[in-house]
């Protein structure tokens, strides 16, 4: 059901209203890691596929719906009560039109239904032979990733192009629901049912994905990214995130290094070479490669100095309802001012 | 002497208090007055439901709003949902059947009038129980679905949270640590949920009993099955509906109820318990449910074209016979609002046909519909107008609804504002257009007063493009991406014009209820002047008074076609010759 690229093109202009208001509103710019998750912008074959089945359906409603409504305003017009109307014929029905109009929609309807079901048999199984998996762990109200090779992220997923991805999907709090729009469809994530999906970009390029299921206060701050770079990119990337943290070189971060490993901070956050708990155990992200991620917290706030240094002190006043407690003394945390830069500054080096 | 004088006192008193302005209604078995009093309350909770919309558009009006917090919108769009489907459309239903079914199959009263009485005091305390919520700060803020175990609690941590917020949110926080038995809802949220409904249940069931005795029973003489009104025969399949959906859904509740309070873990996946088993015992009512808000839509439809159109229903039995096939195949869809959850293909494939085929009789109804305007003689009535409005309406949310059934598209829609887009066609384009087309037909019947035209007509186009402008862009949010159920979003996604152009929709709609009860009132005021026939109508209930008296007919009449009061006034061409 692949549609040839010039009947494509040619669908998308079909429905000039649906056409004219996309064209204003999903603008692919797949460098910048704030473009819109236009799933008609498909940069996958899974979302390619999908968004092919949406042009066929747009097709025949926009056909129904101009048909049905032309017939009608037809009759509301001509058929206006007029001082010289005369009374209309009382008539009670026609067998023969009911039972066209019955297999009419049914002819139409089947048609799409065999689209529906090809597509959803074509889509279960991958075709490239290149495989990586990740299991990405739905948590209230964030995202881990954990890779084969022995990475660990969170809210950020790194990926080859044209690399099937399988992940597994697994909670062990609420149902969430894993979904990046221009990569394919959503798969739930939930408790106690070890789902699976998998998906394939094409093009390198940073892709937003969000949790879709409403998942508690948080669910709209549960967005992640997907960041698809080239094979040997992708090497590169799985080597440095597989090294132990960096040891940090300005005095400043030294300092929070230093402070980092006895403070609150361990009893959540794991940084592989520094803290010793087991992290399976802790509930907090894995921080080894903070500073090489866009994001803190399911995107409530961009990645910066400014930010991190708000977060630590009131987390809350940022994303009410998360675990992390305040520590800004002015929020009736432990932690001075001093610590909390330090904090800052060895968090953000950690690259 | 002295008791029988206490007797014969209390007696007295009691017939005064019987006959005082709100004694009669308080104690009234009478199916109008209790038609009344659903209509009254429906639409005090529909202003109610429509208040917490605004809320919800001006929190979304623009990105990273803080008007709502987080913890506030939760309630509020939980609660919209919840009062609009089960203290608006269901209720308001009902009214309207229990004032009309009687008249139009020529009976005197419902078939057990005082457990049609019960059943409107039962939704009124359903009611005050959901709506009191508020007054704790602990409104229902899981979704109108209230997926497991997302409500779940054990009654440990219930216990623990009793205490407060602060720590219940520990409570919260330390279970999920341990690994332990989720509490992801140590509050009586879900609680106040459970109650209220399975108060409304036990009112509709005892309802739609009602309804279903009272039309296979109690017609007039002549009113076979296949002269009734398809209003009554809509209400028929509605309240089997009901009979056979709401179990599921009261099962459910209580299983979450023993879980939350009892310790079982039906729903609990670290102790075995699994949370789809709620998803499925919620949609096996939820799709049903959803046929029974549309239904009684289409029944109002099928009595106001013919009229305004001059004409008889176009395919009577096809009409009939497609919503009595909507009710039986309902049963049968329930897992498309679940194709994200990974189910076998084969049972998705399944649930995609089952769909794909319940859209059949409703494009049959469509047609019909179509088909009974063309060639007749319309009158631009308001009531015609919302009732055409209903068929454009109800088309688009039939066409994007039967788009969902396409599952690899669903994969990427389900969850999206795309869906808020179809079940707002459905449910406001289609039940409030119909719902509208039929106030302004019987009001005057109710009420003796006919409402003022021009103010239908205004409030009519407020509503057409309010409602374009609010749902419409909601598809295209969808497709760009944007979840349902948040409570803010980021600032350039390609969202932003779409949800202000839908936040000012949502404000023209409820310009339009103003409108409304500036009608309602100022008609209200007004002499009681409509005839019993204003409209040249074609069912019984037009062939008495207007309001009608107790016991609403003289003399039962004896029906001998589909439009008895068409052959009171064509003798020289009445239906019955005609007729097949």
């Amino acid at each position: 059901m692949r549609l040839k690229p010039t009947w494509r093109r040619a669908a998308s202009l079909l429905p000039l209203l649906f056409a004219l208001l996309l064209a204003g509103c999903g603008n692919t710019n797949i460098g910048d890691v704030n473009h819109t998750p236009n799933m008609l912008d498909p940069q996958g074959p899974i979302a390619l596929k999908e968004s092919d089945l949406f042009w066929i359906i747009l097709i025949i409603a926009t056909a129904v719906f101009i048909i049905v409504i032309a017939v009608l305003i037809y009759s509301i017009i001509r058929f206006r009560a007029r001082p010289d109307s005369p009374e209309p014929t009382q008539i009670h029905g026609n067998t023969k039109i009911e039972i066209a109009w019955t297999i009419a929609p049914s002819v139409v309807l089947v048609l799409v239904l065999i689209a529906t079901i090809t597509t959803m048999f074509q889509i279960q199984q991958p075709q490239s032979p290149n495989t990586i998996t990740v299991n990405a762990i739905g948590h209230q109200w964030w995202w881990e990733f954990q890779y084969d090779n022995g990475v660990v992220t969170a809210d950020e997923m790194w990926i080859p192009t044209g690399t099937v991805v399988h992940i597994n999907l697994k909670s062990n709090n609420v149902i969430h629901s894993f979904w990046v729009p221009q990569l394919g469809g959503k798969t739930d994530v939930i408790p106690g049912h070890d789902n699976a999906m998998w998906l394939q970009a094409d093009n390198v390029g940073w892709y937003r994905g969000a949790c879709a299921e409403f998942c508690g206060t948080q669910h709209a701050h549960m967005d992640f990214l997907v960041h698809a770079v080239s094979p040997a990119d992708y090497q590169t990337w799985v080597s440095q995130q597989q090294q132990t943290a960096a040891q940090p070189t300005d005095t400043l971060a030294q300092a929070g290094a230093k402070y980092f490993a006895s403070s609150p901070c361990i009893g959540c956050h794991a940084i592989n070479g520094v803290t010793t708990a087991d992290p399976s155990k802790l509930i907090g992200p894995n921080l080894t490669h903070f500073g090489s991620r866009q994001w803190i917290a399911g995107g409530v706030v961009d990645n910066k100095p400014a930010n991190l240094d708000a977060w630590i002190r009131d987390p809350q006043a940022i994303k009410s309802g998360v675990d992390m407690p305040a520590f800004g003394q002015a929020a009736g945390g432990s932690l001075t001012d001093d610590q909390i830069n330090e904090l800052v500054a060895y968090l953000e080096s950690l690259k | 002497m002295a008791v029988g004088s206490v007797a014969t006192r209390s007696r007295s008193a009691r017939r005064s208090w019987t006959q005082s302005a709100i004694g009669s209604w308080v104690t009234t078995t009478d199916h109008k007055k209790i038609g009344v009093m659903y209509i009254y309350t429906a639409f005090f909770f529909f202003l109610f439901g429509g208040v917490l919309a605004l809320l919800i558009r001006t929190q979304l009006a623009v990105p990273n709003n803080t008007f709502l917090s987080p913890e506030a919108y939760d309630q509020v769009f939980t609660m919209h949902a919840t009062i609009m489907i089960f203290l608006f459309i269901m209720p308001i239903w009902t009214g309207f059947g229990n004032y009309l079914v009687p008249l139009m199959v020529g009976a005197r009263d419902m078939a057990f009038p005082r457990i049609n009485a019960l059943g409107y005091w039962l939704f009124l305390i359903g009611g005050i129980v959901l709506s009191a919520s508020f007054l704790f700060n602990s409104a229902p803020n899981a979704g109108w679905f209230s997926y497991a175990p997302l409500t779940e609690a054990t009654p440990t941590c219930l216990t623990q949270a009793a205490g407060s917020a602060q720590q219940a949110a520990q409570a919260a926080a330390s279970a999920a640590a341990a690994g332990g038995q989720g509490c992801f809802s140590p509050g009586s949220n879900p609680d106040f949920w459970i109650v209220g409904l399975s108060i409304l249940g036990i009112a509709s069931v005892t309802g739609a009993i009602n309804f279903v005795v009272t039309i296979l029973r109690m017609r007039a003489p002549g009113m076979t099955i296949n002269r009734m009104p398809l209003f009554t025969w809509m209400i028929m399949v509605m309240s089997f509906l009901l009979i056979f959906a709401m179990p599921s859904l009261t099962v459910a509740s209580f299983l979450l109820l023993f879980d939350r309070h009892l310790g079982t873990h039906f729903f609990q996946a670290s102790a075995g318990g699994d949370p789809l088993l709620w998803q499925h015992l919620f949609w096996s009512f939820g799709h049903p449910e959803v046929y029974i808000l549309i239904l009684p839509a289409f029944g109002i439809i099928s009595e106001v074209l013919p009229v305004f159109s001059g004409k008889p229903i176009f395919g009577y039995t096809f009409v009939a016979w497609s919503g009595v096939a909507i009710g039986f195949l309902s049963f049968t869809v329930w897992a498309h609002h679940m194709f994200a959850v990974g189910l076998p293909p084969l049972a998705q494939a399944f649930f995609a046909s089952s769909t794909t085929l319940i859209a059949i009789p409703t494009a049959v109804k469509i047609f019909n519909w179509v088909a009974t305007v063309y060639g007749g003689k319309i009158r631009f009535t308001a009531s015609m107008l919302f009732a055409l409005g209903f068929v454009a309406m109800f088309l688009i949310g039939g066409l994007n609804g039967a788009a969902l059934a396409v599952v690899p598209f669903d994969y990427q829609v389900t969850d999206t504002y795309f869906v808020v887009s179809h079940i707002h066609y459905v449910l406001f384009g289609g039940s409030v257009m119909a719902l509208m087309a039929g106030i302004y037909y019987w009001f005057p019947k109710m009420s003796g007063r006919l409402l003022n035209e021009r103010l239908g007509q205004v409030q009519f186009w407020l509503w057409m493009i309010g409602l374009n402008a609010a749902f419409f862009p909601m598809h295209i949010l969808g497709l760009l991406g944007m979840p349902r159920r948040q409570f803010t979003y980021p600032a350039n996604m390609g969202w932003d014009q779409l949800n202000l152009l839908s936040t000012l929709g949502a404000f023209t709609i409820a310009l339009g209820v103003i409108v409304f009860l500036v009608n309602f009132v100022w008609t209200m005021a007004k002499k009681r002047t409509a005839s019993s026939d204003p409209w040249d109508a074609f069912t019984l209930e037009w062939a008495t008074t207007s309001p009608p008296p107790v016991e609403n007919f003289l003399t039962i009449p004896v029906v001998r076609s589909r439009r008895p009061v068409y052959d009171l006034k064509h003798p020289e061409n009445p239906d019955w010759k005609t007729e097949h």
